[in-house]
């Protein structure tokens, strides 16, 4: 921070020496802050940004935050909660001014105008920031808002700056401040460094110039090939995203299914609870995060999710243990049967989460890294949630794999599945084995509903979203096969979003589900189907 | 959670609904009043909430010594968001338990299916929801907002300086009723305003959508047309969290691209994290934000009766409050509970509400409400930034379509209608 102050003093020094002696008049301008009226409060931030004091990013970070507040004396005042209280402070000096109740103060109110008002104020100034991102911020805040008035601090920011990709913004940023100007020569260059951008927000800038009236002719066509060139590009950029919205999409249908492919695909039992069980793991993340929230001091909340991934495994596979052993073993062999309890006990379970949580929605945070998302290449942003899911995925099913052809557990677990008797006769305890085999499923819906907490709805609900789309999945894969399912997943979510943009949300989900009917016409046993005598079950 | 107290919640459940199966033999000295909100499945995240409101109320003017010298007694029957049951259930409200009037719907289908019933029954309802518009019921008084209450000043909002000088609109909605409608209107109103159809992107998707990726980077595209653009959204239910969620992961910040929606309020915010959504809108009559003093006994009342004090309240909540406090005053005007005089007693019915306005009904079963725009904060609460001066009086017909030309919705005389172009009787003078 200290960095950062002198810095500005410095850059102060070259710009406007007459400062400093103005105390007053910063103390003015705050005050007019408390206006009721957005246009005054607009006007009193963007003086506050020419005034330049180094106290101005304090104060405008304190506004956009809103703990700058109005006492009964309609004096601007800092203020910070105190319990029921507010401890109150003069915004300018930090001068202490005791404490009162929040009836005496009021909240200045901030709407998206002086947000915006406040981003360009501070752009000046954030320029020189000792943060990188910071300093980011504040280039695309100067690209989004050109004028010439910027193009000096500009120019001075990329002679000082060492990171590529905020030079990159910043050059870009400078470009768009030169589009502004009159002079044809630097319209060119600047429209000549802008098209090789593919950022939206210099699409946006060019079209914008190219609606504008009066443009001389050639600067008219360079903005016309460079709004195409850029177009060109933005197709295939389009075509990525669409491939991983697709994968991504993929791999939410996967882990929802995954669990699935266990219970119907390799035990046979239609598991109408499959859901609810991906709901409870949903809610074991939920309830770790409160115990991360109560327990823990804030540095550790990040963990949470780590230890909600098995939690939901376990409790998740608790409830399917116990289900199996209660219900479903008395059903096998008779389909109609289990569905029916099975779709009972989803209706028990959803009731029984309403009644101890409540029926609104729960509140999951993502923990801060896997918030936002990395930009690509532009317009196409990856966002972290999803990438961690689609990685999540993938290890989930190896683990699985391994855990299938590569342990005694597996073995035991294969061999009750593909002839019953033959196991028994051999020794295996087959009761036990199915039990673990229906935890094992349930318990990989758990950590599905762990994961799908970060992207969705912690409700009672939640299960009865991805019940069909996982059946769906398992039945178009192949029952019984976990490539199957991979596969299906995969291609389902691609050829989702591929129809979507064309069709719309609601008729493409009509078209996979016809084109899936279609399918199971021709394929009844789906993508992959077993061969053999697992097969005639 | 250990299987003890798991098995005991369960216990509790089960003993629930066996009391609410037996619910008492009925006493003589009773009013009865129905509460018609889905308790389990998908509305339920929504509505139980409202039958909570109706039962607070109810404990308030039984504490006051009652109404008309008896005690009030709620009828809490749940039509599982299942709509043909909303049918059934009051049916049964209206024939077996003999209820003098019902508080219930959310969705508009709901009421779309009780609405027969209680014509033909001549029953009371009292919706408490914003909606579509387009209906004026004699048997049903709604207390949300219409089109003209809600969408509209949005709209004109992000119009004005204030809200952005908007110029190109993207019409995000579930694929249902209530948000077709309501964009077929809004539609019709951008087009008055001179928005040409190349600047409007209408999108639906089904209920319970849940992966907005496309939807996010179709939005972000069509900003990217040198135009300020605003996201209007009639998404409903649990697909806002997902979009949200994918709005803000995305990095669309409300300087960027604002969205406004009219079904997101505090209760379905409190499911969210709403750290980097600031900035982004919702239009209401009444934010829990407001401070005047009915406002303050409102959420302190609220906080007393649900043992809470963490559970937020709303705009329909506040509706479902102004509904009851209204036919309350009705009854007392009329002294009885006979729904042909409650309904006449229930016209120019004023009730201080909590939004800091005196709401009136009005003869056309609407009400004149304040019209809220409000920002969220990074605690889930919204800031207002703009609020009429004055009330706002309900269209029932919007005047921006051309089919409802002319249409009048009055139950007063000459009129005694609510799809009319001409009056019903003539007026002698």
């Amino acid at each position: 921070m200290t960095r950062f102050r002198v810095l500005i003093f410095l850059l102060l020094a070259l710009f406007a020496l007459p400062y400093r002696a103005h105390a007053d008049e910063l103390g003015a301008i705050v005050q007019q802050l408390g206006a009721d009226d957005f246009d005054q409060k607009a006007g009193a931030v963007a003086a506050l940004g020419k005034l330049g004091d180094p106290q101005v990013v304090r104060i405008l970070d304190a506004l956009r935050d809103g703990d700058l507040y109005v006492d009964v004396d309609h004096h601007v005042v800092f203020a910070k909660p105190n319990d029921d209280k507010y401890d109150i402070s003069d915004p300018v000096t930090g001068k202490a001014l005791g404490t009162v109740g929040s009836d005496k103060i009021d909240q200045i109110i901030v709407n998206n105008r002086i947000r915006s008002a406040i981003d360009s104020a501070m752009g000046g100034l954030m320029l020189f920031s000792d943060k990188r991102d910071d300093r980011l911020s504040a280039a695309q805040d100067a690209l989004k808002n050109p004028s010439a008035a910027r193009i000096p601090a500009l120019q001075k920011a990329i002679d000082a700056e060492r990171d590529d990709a905020v030079r990159g913004a910043l050059q870009r940023a400078l470009a768009a401040s030169r589009l502004t100007s009159d002079d044809k020569k630097q319209q060119l260059e600047a429209i000549a460094t802008l098209a090789g951008s593919n950022d939206p927000d210099v699409f946006n800038l060019l079209s914008q110039e190219r609606n504008g009236g009066n443009l001389d002719p050639a600067v008219k066509t360079a903005l016309d090939s460079a709004l195409a060139s850029i177009a060109n590009r933005q197709k295939f950029i389009g075509a990525a995203a669409t491939i991983f919205e697709g994968l991504s999409l993929g791999s939410i249908l996967l882990l929802a299914a995954i669990g699935l492919a266990i219970t119907f695909g390799v035990m046979g039992v239609i598991n109408m609870a499959h859901g609810e069980m991906i709901m409870l793991g949903a809610y074991s993340a939920y309830v770790v995060q409160q115990l991360f929230e109560a327990v823990l001091p804030p540095s550790w909340f990040d963990a949470y999710l780590i230890v909600a991934v098995p939690a939901g495994f376990l409790i998740a596979g608790a409830v399917g243990v116990l289900l199996e052993r209660t219900v479903i073993r008395f059903l096998y062999e008779r389909p109609l049967e289990t569905l029916l309890a099975t779709w009972g006990v989803s209706l028990i379970l959803q009731q029984l989460v309403r009644t101890v949580f409540g029926a609104p929605n729960k509140a999951v945070a993502n923990p801060s890294w896997m918030t936002g998302g990395v930009q690509i290449i532009g317009g196409f942003t990856v966002t972290w949630n999803r990438l961690v899911i689609l990685v999540f995925c993938f290890v989930v099913l190896g683990a699985l794999a391994l855990l299938l052809k590569r342990t005694r557990f597996g073995l035991h677990m294969r061999a009750v599945t593909q002839n019953r008797d033959m196991a028994a006769a051999m020794g295996i305890p087959t009761a036990q084995i199915d039990a673990l085999t229906f935890g094992l499923g349930s318990g990989i819906a758990g950590m599905a509903g762990v994961a799908l907490s970060q992207i969705g709805n912690v409700s009672p609900n939640l299960g009865t979203i991805y019940i069909i789309d996982s059946f769906m999945v398992v039945v178009f894969g192949g029952v019984g096969s976990l490539l199957g399912t991979l596969v299906g997943a995969m291609s389902l979510g691609i050829v989702n979003k591929l129809l979507e943009p064309v069709a719309g949300a609601v008729l493409g989900k009509v078209a996979v589900l016809v084109l899936i009917i279609l399918f199971i016409q021709k394929r009844p046993r789906g993508l992959f189907a077993l061969k053999g005598r697992a097969a005639e079950m | 959670m250990n299987p003890k107290s798991l098995l005991r919640n369960f216990a509790i459940a089960t003993a629930l609904f066996a009391a609410m199966a037996t619910s008492p033999a009925k006493a003589e000295d009773t009013i009865k009043i129905g509460v018609l909100h889905s308790l389990s499945g998908t509305m339920a995240i929504s509505e139980s909430t409202l039958k909570d409101t109706v039962l607070m109320m109810v404990n308030d003017i039984n504490k006051k010594g009652g109404l008309l010298g008896k005690k009030v007694e709620a009828v809490v029957v749940d039509p599982a968001s299942n709509w043909p049951l909303f049918a059934e259930k009051a049916r049964e409200l209206l024939q077996k338990d003999h209820v003098a009037v019902v508080f219930g719907c959310w969705t508009s289908v709901s009421r779309k299916s009780v609405l027969p019933v209680f014509e033909e029954l001549n029953g009371l309802l009292f919706y408490p929801v914003q909606y579509e518009g387009e209906e004026s019921s004699n048997n049903v008084f709604y207390t949300g907002a219409a089109p003209n209450q809600q969408a509209i000043p949005a709209v004109e909002y992000l119009m004005s300086k204030e809200g952005g000088d908007v110029k190109r609109w993207v019409l995000e909605g579930t694929d249902y009723v209530y948000p077709r409608t309501t964009n077929k209107i809004l539609r019709a109103f951008l087009h008055s305003k001179g928005v040409t159809d190349a600047d409007i992107m209408e999108n639906y998707t089904p209920f319970g959508f849940s992966d907005w990726q496309t939807e996010v980077a179709a939005i972000k595209k069509f900003a990217s047309a040198g135009k300020k653009t605003a996201v209007v959204s009639t998404i409903n239910g649990d697909a806002n969290v997902p979009f949200y969620k994918e709005l803000a992961n995305q990095g669309i910040k409300a300087t960027d691209i604002p969205v406004v929606a009219f079904s997101v309020g505090e209760e379905e915010l409190s499911g969210i994290d709403t750290k980097n959504l600031v900035g982004h809108l919702a239009a209401w009559n009444y934010f829990e934000s407001v401070k005047n003093p009915t406002n303050t006994a409102f959420i302190k009342e609220w906080h007393a009766f649900i043992k809470n004090d963490k559970r937020v309240t709303n705009d329909p909540m506040e509706a479902t409050y102004i509904g009851f406090k209204m036919w309350t005053q009705a009854v007392m005007q009329a002294g009885t509970t006979n729904v042909d005089a409650v309904r006449q007693a229930m016209y120019g019915q004023k009730v201080k509400a909590p939004s800091g306005f005196t709401v009136v009904m009005n003869t056309n079963h609407h009400l004149s409400k304040p019209v809220m725009i409000g920002e969220i904060r990074a605690d889930g609460q919204f800031n207002v930034v703009y609020k009429t001066k004055t009330t706002i009086k309900a269209d029932a017909w919007s005047p921006y379509l051309a089919e409802d030309k002319g249409k009048i919705a009055d139950w007063t005389f000459p009129w005694v209608c609510g799809n009319c172009t001409t009056a019903k009787y003539k007026s002698y003078q």
